[in-house]
């Protein structure tokens, strides 16, 4: 399979900064081609690249550019997105208790009516689910999951909620997420998650990584509850099942 | 050890350093100085590092009162009327203020952001290398909000160093430059020329996270949604509305609205101190252009501790300015373009 990749496109994001982009549409094979040229340029550090954020179709390169100029780094990051991605490597399996619907989900009802089935089988169908976090952004630890089953993909809401709970998990397009801190959203709330993606004095600070695996767990009401309150105390919920 | 008292401040006011880039990759915007040359300067004129915390004070007013002993401050960005207890205070020079005086600051002219450093810098617990506050991520110190009246910073008691004064290159106007892209192409010929012909205002509605431009409705050829991907300082979104965002320190990490443009990181605290409602335009450059500038601006902010002279002498040091770039140090020219000064110094040999 190697050399019939087609080279990433160069965008520049600002003077210190380069989109390589791999896609312009939520691709899996790009989600991955990103991931491994991230892990290329992690593993194989080049000199005044600052930090790199990885993204559905692209990842971003900040840069210094009193350290390295636009081409010379363009050539560099094309030379590593050459390589074909290795098979995933490491990657991490994480299972993630969720509560569905009541008042943790308050958009399960409407979504199972748009969808002309049950709430049932929204939340059967969306533990079913085997997600990768394909990218973390928007506000800190917000993991976007790609591997949403089908018959899930909605448009999203068309009056966006200015405020959602933390730990709200939840669907919008071909997307499922995990919000970690109370924040706007236009996505469908299906239920919520105890586990803290972003916990400041908490070892780690940031839970997941872009590119680990995760599965959801339904939990009661009462159990989201119980976690809840360890979670506040830093207790680490989300269980580590594959490393 | 002093405390400095918030007397009364308004709201855009905070504690704020270089931020804290590096968890981009994990949702955490970098936060930091919307100007980070008035920070740099502010920090300079106090002896501290260069991008030590500082208090970034938005466009309205604020006071401050020492208690248990003397703090030594000073004033760089957005101009306003300073005084301490009826005497008035420049900007760009440090100044003393004693114990249980006050430091009055009136609105901002001219500008949107000023600075107030203090010797020694801010007490505080870093978090992520920084203090700086970043309220909807809880982070901050020592108040992970922004300053509100009451609240006390613990600071160190001036030292017995002389004031200083700095000079700066004269600010400049001009249009704000930009880097067309990474999503140009989501519009035709014609919006891309409206976007850099057009005169362009700064909402008032704008905070740390975004300024909002009003000017005419930029049209997307389809239509306004792409799959996000990351975002930097000054990118430029355009939502459905046609009204473009500037993106700010505060900024998500990731958008999900087409980016047309970017701004140039050398015109970035220009760009934040653009009073609301004044009319500016965009002027596209090349890359190879803009990190021309970005050095340039990384010389100016490294020669910052040779522009300070005392405080009685009005007169920049040329002579040693002139000698230092001779001898080819770090001190160099700055950019004849946006700053008219020392134009006969600049030297391509210095260029990369």
């Amino acid at each position: 399979m190697a050399a019939t990749l087609s080279p990433p496109r160069l965008l520049p994001s600002g003077d210190a900064a380069i989109t390589v982009e791999f896609s312009r549409h939520i691709d899996d094979a790009a989600n991955q081609r990103v991931l491994a040229l991230d892990r290329a340029l992690a593993s194989g550090p080049v000199e005044g690249v600052t930090e790199t954020v990885p993204t559905y179709r692209s990842l971003l390169v900040h840069y210094d550019p009193c350290q390295i100029g636009f081409d010379e780094l363009g050539e560099r990051l094309l030379a590593l997105a050459d390589r074909p991605a290795l098979p995933t490597a490491r990657a991490r399996r994480w299972r993630i208790p969720a509560t569905y619907g009541g008042e943790h989900g308050i958009d399960l009802e409407d979504v199972a009516k748009a969808l002309h089935t049950t709430p049932e089988d929204i939340v059967a169908r969306h533990v079913a689910g085997d997600y990768r976090v394909a990218m973390i952004g928007f506000t800190p630890g917000w993991s976007y999951l790609s591997g949403l089953d089908k018959f899930l993909h909605m448009p999203r809401r068309q009056n966006p909620r200015l405020l959602t709970p933390a730990g709200t998990i939840s669907i919008g397009g071909v997307q499922t997420g995990i919000q970690c801190i109370a924040g706007p959203s236009g996505w469908h709330l299906l239920g919520r998650t105890a586990v803290r993606t972003y916990q400041l004095h908490r070892n780690p600070t940031f839970l997941l990584e872009p590119g680990d695996r995760v599965t959801f767990s339904a939990v009661d009401a009462k159990t989201f509850a119980e976690q809840d309150r360890a979670a506040e105390s830093g207790e680490v919920i989300a269980e580590l099942i594959e490393s | 050890m002093s405390r400095l008292i918030v007397s009364s401040i308004g709201p855009a006011s905070s504690v704020q350093d270089s931020g804290r880039p590096g968890s981009q990759r994990y949702g955490l915007t970098p936060s930091g100085a919307m100007d980070r040359l008035s920070l740099a300067a502010a920090n300079c004129l106090v002896g501290n590092a260069l991008f030590a915390a500082a208090i970034e004070i938005g466009p309205f007013g604020a006071s401050f009162t020492a208690r248990e002993g003397a703090v030594r401050i000073a004033l760089a960005g957005a101009p306003r009327n300073a005084e301490i207890d009826g005497r008035s205070v420049a900007f760009d020079t440090s100044t003393t203020l004693n114990d249980g005086e006050t430091l009055t600051l009136g609105f901002a002219r001219g500008g949107a952001f000023s600075y107030l450093a203090i010797e020694g810098g801010i007490e505080g617990e870093a978090m992520f290398g920084s203090l700086s506050v970043n309220a909807r991520a809880g982070l901050g110190s020592p108040y992970p909000r922004p300053l509100q009246a009451g609240d006390e910073l613990h600071v160190a008691t001036a030292s017995s160093a002389p004031e200083r004064r700095i000079e700066l290159p004269p600010a400049t106007g001009g249009p704000i430059r930009v880097i067309m892209g990474p999503q140009d192409e989501e519009f035709d010929e014609e919006n891309k020329a409206l976007f850099l012909d057009s005169e362009w205002k700064i909402s008032a509605t704008s905070d740390r996270m975004g300024f909002r431009l009003e000017g005419p409705a930029i049209k997307h050829l389809h239509g306004h949604n792409i799959v996000s991907d990351g975002t930097v300082n000054g990118s430029i979104q355009v939502p459905g509305n046609g009204a473009p965002i500037v993106l700010m320190p505060d900024r998500g990490t990731s958008g999900g609205y087409p980016k047309i443009a970017t701004v140039i990181s050398a015109d970035l605290g220009r760009f934040a101190q653009l009073p609301a409602g004044t009319g500016f335009r965009f002027k596209a450059v090349s890359v190879a252009e803009a990190q021309d500038e970005a050095r340039k601006f990384a010389q100016l902010l490294r020669s910052l501790p040779d522009r300070l002279g005392s405080i009685e002498g009005v007169e920049l040091n040329l002579e040693a300015l002139h000698g230092a770039n001779v001898a080819g140090s770090a001190v160099s020219a700055v950019d004849a373009g946006t700053w008219h000064i020392l134009t006969d110094t600049q030297s391509e040999a210095e260029e990369p």
